[in-house]
């Protein structure tokens, strides 16, 4: 009981010191906004930082998303596709018949796309149009996650007979056709008539800018034997049943290709095997520390709010002396001194604090007018802005009431 | 109950500065009973201030011992002399040491936010308005003291003093900084207040302020040299009425 009433009486003095505090401020309202503008920036820009920062990992996450789910893409080491002018064993490409066993041997392989690419010019409807070909296999679509406006993708029958048949994205439909319904048309590449069979859906600017829309995409036979006479693919992208599988196929995989390429145990791989997910890992942790950095930076403007705060303070206690004298000469003990300015630093970095929550809360909303951006502000770093700002009014705090909690009171009362 | 509240044996205070050692107060005894009226008298540099610093638990000496109410204040802690300061002694100052921009009721609270056990905010406002009404100013309650004249800032200051309902009432100069006609008035308010019980202890220089009181000790150069009882002490009453005769005569005339 003893112990409860204790604890209720200094409770009640807190709440009175507090109230003294709290008045002081009060009434140097413009001093008091000032000596807080130093926190409210500082935690202002670190809310608005770590929410755009959160925002671009969001975008990036969402395009490295858009390309597919599970992937594994193996890239020859060799950048050529051409085993005639490479004069060299064919174990250092990536074959055909590589992505056969793959496909046969291991069963965690969903599908899978080889792939061809290069630019080439594109003449239809009297236009011409620079582009992307892509080689591909049927199953391209599913890999990708990427569904038809109009029209079909072509057939595994189609691939086996190398068909002159043509999917085209929305913007190189744009470009060549303008408001006519491309499917049923014809385009001409390299000279060689395409018929165009389906119309892909709209899917964005991909990663680095480049225009996913803007592409033709041909079944990866036809492509290889008709136009670029490459007997390899470029690449090979696979999907994989599930996330869990992932690590797993990727090693079976590295297993079969070496078997395959007859490499002697202690040689290097003479292909890359790239995981999306460890690539959307890698960005994920590159955004995440430069989101830090910046709001590391962003957070030394509280370090400077913080020196306002404690330079205010020292004025405020020198312009007091003789108020802390009386207080001192009536029966307030050191502790309550100590607390009264403590409290003014605490109040004035906290008030700066939320105003800069709120600040930080308005910038972000307002950048999320930018399209396909969404800056979210996060609990976490609210709670940590208003946790560096207790701590800042403390830490600033503390010495300049120390200072007044420690006056001499003789001196005090009769300061000038 | 002890009759005696203030007792002082050989009280010494040095200050050092550097190397020179200063011998403010040089063995005062003393005895102050409850009720008494006591003006301390003295040239500046006699020692006074420094005597009425250690009466009011602000200093300690350096030697010697001072019982305030039966207890020894030699060792206590800072805290411990805060919680006597506000339980026992109330303070009235020169320049009133009012706080600005706060009004004079929450000015005469201010003790009672420091004591303990806590003082509900009802009972400090009851209180503070009973201290104004018994310095006269029960209709000046919300004003703040850029709003009021020197003496009745100073009265504002007594009601602070007398808020907490100490055993002493120490004054340093309540009269320094007023004219004749309200240095009398609050003479008379002491007077009222010690005829009432309340023993009051003040450091003045002017012989005709330590006129009112009933003792009058004179210090020199860290001694008392002359404690006596006021054989024709003034009663402000009286004073006043006198000066208001005077000052009708004068228009008169």
């Amino acid at each position: 009981m003893k112990l409860f009433s204790t604890i209720t009486a200094s409770l009640l003095r807190t709440g009175l010191t507090s109230i003294i505090a709290i008045r002081a401020l009060q009434r140097n309202k413009m001093r008091s906004t000032l000596t807080a503008l130093g926190i409210i920036i500082g935690v202002a820009s670190v809310v608005t930082i770590m929410a755009i920062g959160r925002g671009t990992q969001q975008r990036i996450q969402d395009q490295i998303t858009s390309l597919g789910s599970n992937l594994l893409i193996v890239f020859s080491k060799s950048r050529r596709t051409n085993a005639a002018s490479a004069g060299k064993s064919e174990s250092n490409y990536l074959t055909l018949q590589d992505v056969e066993a793959i496909c046969r041997e291991i069963k965690s392989v969903k599908a899978a796309s080889p792939e061809v690419t290069f630019n080439a010019q594109a003449v239809a409807n009297g236009r011409n149009w620079s582009t992307t070909i892509a080689g591909e296999s049927p199953d391209y679509l599913k890999i990708r996650d990427w569904s038809l406006e109009r029209g079909n993708m072509f057939t595994e029958r189609e691939l086996r007979s190398s068909a002159r048949v043509a999917v085209i994205g929305s913007r190189t439909a744009r470009e060549l056709f303008g408001p006519i319904d491309p499917v049923g048309q014809t385009l001409r590449v390299k000279n060689m008539p395409f018929t165009i069979i389906g119309l892909l859906e709209s899917k964005g600017a991909g990663m680095g800018g480049a225009n996913q829309d803007d592409r033709i995409v041909i079944p990866y036979t036809t492509a290889m034997r008709q136009l670029t006479g490459d007997k390899y693919p470029r690449l090979l992208t696979l999907q994989i049943q599930s996330a869990e599988f992932m690590s797993t196929a990727e090693e079976q995989i590295t297993a079969l290709l070496r078997q395959r390429h007859q490499l002697a145990a202690g040689r290097k791989n003479d292909f890359d095997i790239v995981n999306q997910k460890e690539i959307a890992d890698t960005v994920e942790s590159i955004t995440t520390m430069l989101t830090y950095l910046l709001g590391g930076i962003a957070g030394l403007s509280l370090l400077v709010g913080g020196i306002g705060i404690m330079n205010i303070m020292l004025v405020s206690v020198t312009e007091r002396t003789r108020e802390i004298g009386t207080r001192i000469a009536v029966g307030a003990q050191p502790r309550d001194i100590l607390l009264q300015f403590l409290i003014e630093s605490i109040t004035l970095s906290l008030m700066g604090g939320a105003i800069g929550v709120g600040l930080g809360y308005a910038a972000s909303t307002a950048a999320s007018m930018i399209p396909n951006f969404h800056p979210t502000v996060s609990t976490a770093s609210v709670v940590v802005s208003f946790s560096i700002s207790f701590a800042v009014g403390v830490f600033f705090g503390f010495y300049p009431a120390r200072k007044a909690a420690h006056m001499n009171p003789i001196a005090a009362l009769r300061f000038e | 109950m002890n009759s005696v509240i203030i007792e002082l044996k050989d009280l010494q205070k040095i200050y050092r500065t550097g190397d020179v050692q200063v011998w403010a107060v040089k063995g005062v005894n003393l005895r102050i009973q409850r009720g008494e009226f006591v003006a301390i008298m003295g040239a500046s540099g006699s020692g006074k201030s420094t005597l009425m610093n250690t009466l009011g638990c602000l200093d300690q000496s350096t030697n010697g011992h001072y019982l305030l109410d039966g207890v020894d204040v030699a060792h206590l802690s800072r805290a411990a002399l805060s919680r006597l300061r506000n339980r026992k002694i109330g303070f009235v100052f020169q320049s009133f040491n009012l706080l600005s921009r706060t009004t004079a009721c929450e000015n005469v609270e201010l003790p009672l936010l420091y004591t303990s056990p806590h003082v509900s905010l009802r009972k400090r406002r009851q209180r503070a308005i009973a201290a104004l009404n018994k310095v006269g100013l029960g209709d000046r309650l919300y004003n703040h003291p850029n709003q009021l004249s020197g003496g009745q800032q100073q009265r504002v200051a007594i009601a602070r003093a007398l808020v907490n309902e100490p055993e002493l009432v120490l004054a340093d100069e309540p009269t320094g900084n007023l004219d004749t006609r309200t240095s009398i008035e609050v003479m008379g308010l002491f007077q009222s207040l010690n005829e009432a019980g309340i023993t009051v202890v003040m450091v003045t220089h002017e012989l005709d302020i330590a006129a009112y009181c009933k003792r009058i000790i004179v210090m020199r150069d860290g001694q008392v040299i002359r404690d006596e009882t006021n054989a024709s002490r003034m009663m402000a009453h009286e004073q006043t009425a006198m000066l208001d005769a005077s000052e009708s005569h004068a228009q008169l005339a």
